[in-house]
């Protein structure tokens, strides 16, 4: 029982960051139509600018916040020189050109930083906290607020900003968009730059717990993807729901089968995703975007 | 008030506008019709700036706006309902028409939405549903009030009428004679030509990218031309 609500702890904790990378994917696709395979290249550098934000003797905050706006800065970046430039090319072509980028960053960050493994102390310890027969790292418990505190402000921006509102008609219907004067170029730029800070915003609570180094990019928007495809692309609801799930299979797969298992589990859960529920869980009818 | 010159748009490299000339004054109903695949759409995109231009000249309020994107059109005062309505079918209906005022955040906002509402009365019993689940003719209303809130002083309609039971489209030409009456100038793009020239001032004739025939309303009712092609008298 304890070894259940263990996996689940640890699960859920995943899961948030699998949740908060979806929710990246998923502003991104409704904006601009692209898989964004980039999207885990942002939760590497907010790690990775952290750690050495804290190792130049910045405080916790203040290293967090210019990560995160660095990292944001980069996801406008991303936008403009490469994304921006190729409008009207097929989705295939912007899709190679994210998976690209993700190369390109990778590579940067392993020259711009370095190619060691970094951590930093817990924001509030390392002492495990017990629940249950059951160990929690407090660390977990920032994740898991920080996440669900990200989906609560987003939830407040598309539900009663009208910034929100523009970014939510330009998903649901571009040209109409521009005809009622919202400047669709900038509401792509601001998506980019949410979803960026967001990955930045899960890579900085998450690595006092996994560690992180330049090259762990690629496996996470992986995991990103398949808990975006499983809770249905394009629905942020589904982005909770699909990361969550995907943390507490991975780690009920690692407890209960064999950890060597656990990343095969997003593999498998893409193909029969596309296989047996192309719309994902809460995903909308394909008609609604062509 | 909106002069168009010599205006040329393609798709790829297949040119469907080749050199048009429009003139509308102040105030006007100008109505432009033409059979399938004409470019009325494509001459209304070029006006919104939702579709490259070529070659030519559009004038608006004595301005060059060819240079300008869809946003800053739109700022001042084109305004446009699109083919197929295009609402935001996830939204609901007043967010819809929040949104046709995205470009202003002022007191005039709520009071151009009372109006919208007092011009569509079904739209306010239906503000808070989303606008996706209104009927055909519900949407076509909200395209234009959508467009109204942009506080245009020239509206762009094209094919309001559309797939509309009759009723509904009396309503629709009847609110674009109020348009006119509160000094809006109006450019109506319609396949229902007899319905469109009875409100219009004036009218052209698009074939195949080309202006093939222009004049007052009245004088194009007549047109044997007319008559035959889109009238079926
Ligand atoms: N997105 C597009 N890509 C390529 N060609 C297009 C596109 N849209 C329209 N066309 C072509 O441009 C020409 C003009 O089309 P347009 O939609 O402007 O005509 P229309 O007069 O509005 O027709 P309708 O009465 O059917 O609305 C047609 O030959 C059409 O096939
Ligand atoms: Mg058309």
């Amino acid at each position: 029982m304890s070894d259940l609500l263990q996996f689940l702890l640890s699960g859920l904790t995943v899961g948030a960051v699998y949740a908060l990378l979806a929710l990246g994917f998923t502003i991104i696709f409704n904006a601009s139509g692209v898989v964004n395979f980039a999207q885990g290249e942002f939760v590497m550098l907010g790690g990775m600018a952290t750690a050495f934000g804290i190792a130049a003797g910045l405080p916790v905050p203040l290293a967090a916040l210019l990560a995160i706006l660095g990292t944001a800065a980069l996801g406008v970046a991303l936008n403009a020189l490469a994304i921006a430039p190729a409008r009207g090319a097929p989705v295939v072509s912007l899709i190679i050109i994210t998976i690209g980028a993700a190369i390109f960053l990778q590579g940067a960050a392993g020259l711009l930083f370095d190619k060691q493994i970094h951590r930093y102390p817990g924001f509030s310890g390392e002492a495990a906290l017990r629940i249950l027969g059951a160990t929690i790292l407090p660390q977990s418990l920032w994740v898991i607020a920080g996440a669900t505190l990200t989906f609560a402000l987003l939830w407040l921006f598309f539900s009663r900003t009208l910034t929100g509102k523009a970014v939510l008609a330009t998903a649901n219907n571009p040209l109409a968009a521009s005809l009622v004067g919202i400047n669709t170029r900038a509401i792509m730029a601001l998506s980019f730059g949410l979803s960026a800070a967001i990955g930045a915003v899960a890579g900085l609570l998450v690595t006092p717990i996994t560690m992180t180094a330049y090259n762990t990019g690629v496996a996470l928007a992986l995991s990103g993807f398949a808990a975006a495809m499983l809770g249905g692309l394009g629905s942020p609801l589904g982005a909770l729901v699909g990361g969550l799930l995907l943390g507490v299979l991975e780690a009920l797969t690692a407890g209960y089968v064999s950890s060597q298992y656990k990343d095969a589990v997003s593999f498998i859960l893409i193909i029969l995703v596309l296989t047996f529920l192309p719309q994902g869980l809460l995903g909308r009818k394909s008609t609604d975007r062509v | 008030m909106l002069s168009v010159e010599g205006l040329r748009s393609r798709y790829g490299r297949i040119e469907v506008l080749h050199g048009i000339d429009i003139e509308i004054a102040s105030g006007e109903i100008v109505c432009l019709l033409g059979a399938n695949g004409a470019g009325k759409t494509t001459l209304l995109r070029c006006l919104s700036g939702v579709q490259p231009v070529a070659a030519g000249k559009i004038t608006f309020r004595g301005e060059n706006i060819v240079p300008l994107p869809a946003h800053r059109r739109l700022s001042r005062g084109l305004a446009q309902s699109p083919e197929g309505r295009q609402i935001f079918a996830n939204l609901t209906v007043e967010e819809n028409l929040r949104l046709g005022a995205w470009l202003y955040a002022d007191d005039r906002v709520q009071r151009d939405m009372d109006d919208a509402f007092a011009l569509f009365p079904v739209l306010k019993q239906k503000r808070a549903l989303a606008a996706g689940g209104l009927s055909g003719g519900q949407q076509q209303m909200l395209a234009i009030a959508r467009a109204l809130m942009g506080r245009p002083t020239c509206l762009l309609l094209d094919e309001p009428s559309m797939g509309l039971a009759p009723i509904i489209v009396d309503q629709i030409f009847d609110v674009v004679r109020q348009m006119k009456a509160l000094g809006l100038t109006v450019l109506l793009v319609e396949q229902n030509a007899f319905g469109a020239l009875r409100i219009a001032d004036r009218g052209y004739v698009l074939e195949t990218g080309n202006v093939v025939l222009s004049g007052p309303a009245h004088e194009l009712i007549e047109s044997p031309r007319i008559r035959e092609a889109y009238l079926g008298l």
